[in-house]
C-alpha cells in the first residue's frame, strides 16, 4: 500500500465512522459532531493529495484545507447556536421529537 | 508506511468511533478533541506544519470548546432515556458502510496509478509560513476575502441565533 | 571567555551529545534539552512561589513563611512534601478518568510551550517556521483540560469556575492573538528566533525592542492584559475567586493532582512571560549596547522573573473585577484598539524612517484610547444591575 492510499483509506473510514454518528445520534449536538468529523476527513484528503501531488509547490490543497478549517469554525457556530435555540424553544435537542414544522 | 502513521491513523479513528458510539455526550466531545489531535498530528507527519497547527487552534482551542459549552447550555450531558441511537439507526449505519465500502473499492481500486515510493516525488516539499502568507496576499485574496466575510456574517449570525427573544415574549 | 560564557549550555550539550555513539546524538540532544527544560522551570516555580508568598505577605503587613530555612527560603520544598504524602482524594460520583486526566493534559500542554521560546542565544529546542503558531495552539489547548477538570469533578463550584475561566480564556485569546500579530507584521515572520534577531540591533547604546515604538508599546500593554487574564492571574482571577466559589475549578482535587494545577498555572505564566519577553522585550538581548557581555541566557531568565514580580505586584495591589465587566473590557475596549493597532502597525511599515511615522502612530493611539475610554466611561452607569441570564 502506498503513503497515500494509507491516507486516503483513513480519511475514508473517518468520513463514514461522521456518517453513520451524524444518521444515527438522536443528539442534535452529536450530529453536528459527526458532521465536523466528516469536514476533517475531506481536510485530511486535501492535505495528502497536495503532499503527494505532483506540483505541492502550487500550495493548492493546503489552501484549500485552510480555508476548509475557517469555514468549518463558522459552521460549527452557526450550528450550535442553532440547537441552542432549538432547546430553548423545544427544552430537548432529540431530533427524532422534531418532527413538526409548526412551532 | 511507517509505526507512526499506523499509531497516529489508529489513535484517530479511535477517537472518531468513540465519539460516534459513547453514551454520556460530553465524552463524546472529549473523544473528539482526541480525533482532532489525531488529524492535527497526520499534517503534522504529512509535513503541513502550518495547517497541522491551525488545526489544533481552531479544532481543539475553538471548535471544542465551543461543542462542550453548547452541551452544557442545553444539558446534554444527562443520558436521555430510550436510548442514544436514533429510531432507523439500522438505515444509517447500512448507508455509512456502503459510503465507506465504495470510497474504499475506489481507493484501493486505483492504488496503482496513485504515486507511490517508486514513483513521483516524496521528498517533503519545503513550506515556508512565507510562502503560505504570500499566497494568501497574492492569488487566493479574493477567497481570504470571502472568509473574513463569512466568518463575519456567521459572528453576527451566531450571535443573533442564539440570543434571547425579546423579554416580553416570554 | 565572554563568547563561552554565552554558548556555556550549548556546548555543554554539545559534549555530552559527542559522548554518545552517532546513532543516538539526535535523540540524545533533544531529549537532553527537554530535560533541562523540565529541570529548569519546576526549580523557577518553586522560587517564584516563595517569592509570591514573601512579597504578598509584606505587602500585606505580614511576614510571610519564615519557619523552613534562613527566611523560609525552603518552603517550597516542604510544600511539595507535604502535597506528595496527601491522600488523594477522588469524589464519588466525579468521573474518575477524566477527573485523572484533566490535571495531566494541563502540564503536558503547558510544557510543550516552552520548546519553541529561545532561552538564549542558539537556545531553543527547535526553530519552527511557525512557532508562534505552535506556541498559541498548545496555549489553546490548556482550555480544554480547565473545562475536564471542572466538569468532572461532579461540584457545582467547579463547573462554575470552569465555565468562567472558559469564557474568559476565549475572549482574552483573541486579544491575545490580534496584539502578537502586530509584531509578526513587522518582522514578517512566525518564528520565534527572528523575532528575537529582529530586535537585536542597538542605536546610540539603546536597543530596537518592539517595546520603545508606539504600536509595540500599546500592544505590549494589551498584550499583559490578555496574558494576566489567560493565566486567571489577580486582578482576573474569577474563576477561582475564593470569596465565591471556593477554588473554581480545581476545588474537588487534592494532594499531587493539585499540586500540578499548580505547577500548570504557575508554568502557564512563565510561558506567557516568556513569550511576551520574546516579543516585546527584545528577548535575551541586552538592554545596552555596552552590557552585551553579560549571558544572554541571564537576559531573558531576569526579564522573565521581573514580568513574574510585576503579576505577583499587580495581584497585591488591585481589587478582583466583576463577571459582567470582564467581558466588556474584553470584546468592547481591548479587542477594538487591538484592531486599531495592527492598522498602525502597517501604517509605521509604510511611514518611511523619519520621524513623522512616531508622530502619526502615537496620535492615532492616544486619540483612540482618550476617545474610548471616554466613551466608556460615561456609557457606565454605576446604578443597580440587571440581572439578565440568571432567570
Amino acid at each position: 500500500m502506498t503513503p497515500l492510499a494509507g491516507y486516503l483509506l483513513v480519511a475514508a473510514l473517518l468520513f463514514s465512522i461522521g456518517l453513520a454518528g451524524a444518521l444515527t445520534r438522536r443528539n442534535a449536538i452529536l450530529v453536528l459532531i459527526g458532521i465536523e468529523l466528516m469536514l476533517n476527513a475531506a481536510n485530511l484528503n486535501l492535505i495528502a493529495f497536495w503532499r503527494y501531488g505532483p506540483h505541492p509547490e502550487a500550495l493548492t490543497g493546503m489552501m484549500f484545507a485552510i480555508f476548509s478549517i475557517a469555514v468549518a469554525a463558522a459552521e460549527a457556530a452557526v450550528g450550535l447556536g442553532l440547537v441552542i435555540q432549538i432547546h430553548r424553544h423545544a427544552h430537548s435537542t432529540d431530533l427524532d421529537a422534531m418532527n413538526r414544522m409548526k412551532g | 508506511m511507517s509505526l507512526v502513521f499506523y499509531a497516529i491513523a489508529g489513535l484517530t479513528v479511535a477517537g472518531g468511533l468513540a465519539a460516534m458510539l459513547l453514551k454520556n455526550t460530553v465524552h463524546c466531545a472529549l473523544a473528539l478533541t482526541v480525533a482532532f489531535a489525531g488529524i492535527a498530528l497526520l499534517f503534522l507527519e504529512l509535513d503541513a506544519q502550518f495547517a497541522g497547527f491551525a488545526q489544533i487552534l481552531v479544532y481543539i482551542g475553538a471548535v471544542a470548546v465551543l461543542v462542550v459549552f453548547a452541551i452544557l447550555l442545553t444539558r446534554g450531558s444527562e443520558t436521555p432515556k430510550g436510548g442514544v441511537f436514533s429510531r432507523n439507526w439500522l438505515t444509517g449505519l447500512a448507508i455509512a458502510a456502503g459510503v465507506f465500502a465504495v470510497l474504499g473499492w475506489a481507493v484501493l481500486g486505483s492504488a496503482r496509478a496513485l504515486p507511490g515510493p517508486g514513483g513521483t516525488p516524496t521528498a517533503a516539499p519545503t513550506v515556508t509560513v512565507l510562502q503560505i502568507g504570500n499566497a494568501l496576499m497574492g492569488r487566493y485574496v479574493l477567497p481570504l476575502e470571502i472568509v473574513a466575510l463569512l466568518l463575519t456574517a456567521a459572528l453576527i449570525g451566531a450571535v443573533i441565533v442564539a440570543m434571547h427573544e425579546k423579554e416580553g415574549a416570554k | 571567555m565572554i563568547e563561552t560564557a554565552d554558548q556555556i549550555f550549548v556546548l555543554l550539550k554539545q559534549w555530552v551529545v559527542g559522548l554518545l555513539p552517532a546513532g543516538l546524538q539526535p535523540v540524545a540532544g533533544v531529549l537532553l534539552s527537554v530535560v533541562a527544560i523540565i529541570a529548569v522551570f519546576p526549580t523557577l516555580f518553586a522560587l517564584a512561589v516563595w517569592v509570591e508568598r514573601k512579597a504578598l505577605g509584606r505587602m500585606q503587613n505580614r511576614i510571610g513563611p519564615n519557619r523552613v530555612g534562613p527566611l523560609g527560603i525552603l518552603q517550597p520544598v516542604a510544600d511539595g512534601i507535604k502535597s506528595l504524602t496527601k491522600e488523594d482524594i477522588v469524589p464519588l460520583s466525579a468521573d474518575a478518568a477524566v477527573h485523572f486526566l484533566a490535571p495531566v493534559v494541563l502540564v503536558v500542554a503547558v510544557f510543550m510551550g516552552f520548546a519553541v521560546l529561545p532561552m538564549g542565544r542558539n537556545m531553543e529546542l527547535v526553530d519552527m517556521d511557525a512557532g508562534l503558531l505552535f506556541f498559541f495552539a498548545m496555549g489553546a489547548s490548556t482550555e480544554l483540560s480547565v473545562f475536564m477538570a471542572g466538569w468532572s469533578s461532579r461540584n457545582k463550584y467547579s463547573l462554575l469556575g470552569a465555565m468562567r475561566a472558559v469564557a474568559q480564556m476565549i475572549s482574552y485569546e483573541v486579544v491575545l492573538l490580534l496584539s502578537s500579530a502586530a509584531v509578526v507584521m513587522i518582522t514578517g515572520s512566525l518564528s520565534l528566533v527572528k523575532i528575537v534577531e529582529a530586535q537585536n540591533h542597538y542605536t546610540w547604546g539603546l536597543p530596537h525592542w518592539y517595546i520603545f515604538t508606539p504600536w509595540g508599546c500599546a500592544g505590549f500593554v494589551m498584550y499583559a492584559i490578555a496574558a494576566t487574564a489567560e493565566t486567571n492571574r489577580s486582578p482576573f482571577d474569577l474563576p477561582e475567586g475564593e470569596s465565591e466559589l471556593v477554588a473554581g475549578y480545581h476545588t474537588e482535587y487534592s494532594g499531587f493532582k493539585f499540586a500540578l494545577f499548580f505547577l500548570g498555572e504557575y508554568l502557564a505564566m512563565f510561558s506567557i512571560s516568556g513569550l511576551g519577553t520574546t516579543l516585546f522585550l527584545g528577548g535575551w538581548s541586552a538592554p545596552f549596547s555596552f552590557l552585551g557581555w553579560v549571558p544572554s541566557w541571564i537576559w531573558f531568565f531576569a526579564k522573565v522573573m521581573l514580568s513574574i514580580v510585576v503579576f505577583i505586584w499587580m495581584r497585591g495591589t488591585l481589587p478582583r473585577l466583576r463577571q459582567d465587566q470582564l467581558m466588556n473590557f474584553a470584546w468592547k475596549f481591548v479587542l477594538p484598539l487591538t484592531m486599531l493597532n495592527l492598522l498602525v502597525a502597517g501604517l509605521w511599515r509604510f511611514l518611511g524612517d523619519g520621524w513623522e511615522r512616531w508622530v502619526v502612530c502615537s496620535a492615532i493611539l492616544v486619540l483612540a484610547f482618550a476617545v474610548m475610554g471616554r466613551e466608556g466611561m460615561r456609557r457606565e452607569h454605576f446604578g443597580p444591575r440587571r440581572y439578565r441570564y440568571a432567570e
